[in-house]
């Protein structure tokens, strides 16, 4: 199991703040693949032309970075404002 | 010091951690703030508060009316009056003392070469990435410390930079792909939200300058005000970054 949590805009558009998933991704990018999948607006929020960051156990990772079962991997976005 | 100083700083000072030696470093010290909006509001008022010598402010924009719900630094009378001109009013009133600079233009990779090699720590509470990048670079080639926060909605980031080879710097943490800018002006911003992200960016900067307790290096803070929840996430530097990478 993978434990994904969602931050800010993304667990308001999203309506949730995690959940838990089977670990059959094997990267980050595998695992937004995944999302984007479900349609509707997990489909805009992982769009392509959408940056989305992301943290794998607390640390700051990029799309190759490798995800396992027993992971957290925390989805959050970009800000710029101020 | 005199005893004006160690009057108005004793609250301060008194903090065993601070101490009088951490006034007198603040007393010396020069500090950019780049941006006088939402975030730098709180910046500046709390650094000239606390008594740092010298502020250098930056911001090529005048007080607009709809800056008034969160940008503390500017009042209604002053609506078209420039932000600089505006801060060193409310500055000068929290602190005669604190040696005021104003950089009225825009920041560009050109000038800031020049501006942030005279500074001790700079501070970014700027409102795009473009200036982000420009400053992140020259406080890395000047190996000058950086506390940069944003703000937008009800949503918040801080982390401070050392300067220092080894990183990471701001862009370990953005990357410069594609155009992610958000204005406070299209998507909206909760007032209080810059406070909180710009109060800790003073607090930040009076730490780093003071040398005192652990600065946000090498973290990454998010907020999220909805929820009222944090997270701290730890930022490695990314080997390959062409700013700070070897």
């Amino acid at each position: 199991m993978i434990r994904v949590l969602y931050f800010a805009r993304l667990r308001e558009q999203l309506g949730t703040s995690g959940e838990g998933l089977p670990a059959t991704a094997t990267t980050l990018a595998d695992l937004a693949a995944a999302l984007r999948g479900r349609g509707g607006v997990w489909a805009d929020a992982f769009a392509l032309d959408q940056t989305v960051m992301a943290a794998v156990n607390q640390e700051l990772a990029r799309p190759e970075t490798p995800v396992a079962d027993g992971d957290e991997v925390a989805f959050f976005p970009p800000v710029t404002g101020g | 010091m005199t005893d004006e100083q160690l009057l108005r700083y004793s609250r301060q000072i008194m903090l065993p951690a601070f101490g009088y030696e951490g006034q007198q470093r603040l007393l010396a010290a020069r500090v950019l703030i780049v941006g006088l909006g939402g975030l730098g509001s709180p910046v500046a008022m709390y650094l000239a508060a606390a008594g740092v010598g010298t502020l250098v402010l930056a911001d090529f924009d005048a007080v607009d009316l709809s800056n008034l719900q969160r940008q503390l630094l500017h009042t209604s009378e002053r609506i078209g009056m420039t932000k600089v001109d505006s801060a060193v009013r409310t500055l000068t009133a929290i602190n005669p003392q604190v040696r005021l600079e104003a950089i009225k233009g825009s920041l560009t990779e050109a000038n800031l070469a020049g501006i942030v090699s005279g500074v001790d720590l700079v501070v970014d509470a700027c409102d795009n990435f473009t200036t982000r990048f420009a400053v992140n670079s020259a406080c890395f080639a000047a190996r000058v410390p950086l506390v940069s926060g944003a703000a937008i909605r009800t949503e918040g980031q801080v982390a401070v930079f050392s300067g220092q080879p080894g990183g990471p710097c701001y862009q370990c943490l953005y990357p410069r792909d594609g155009d992610m800018d958000e204005t406070c002006s299209a998507n909206g911003i909760l007032a209080p939200v810059v406070g909180i992200i710009g109060s800790i960016q003073a607090t930040e900067a009076i730490k780093v300058l003071a040398g005192i307790g652990e600065p946000l290096i090498g973290r990454l803070l998010l907020l999220d005000a909805l929820a009222m929840e944090w997270r701290s996430l730890r930022l490695p530097a990314d080997p390959h970054c062409p700013v700070c990478g070897v």
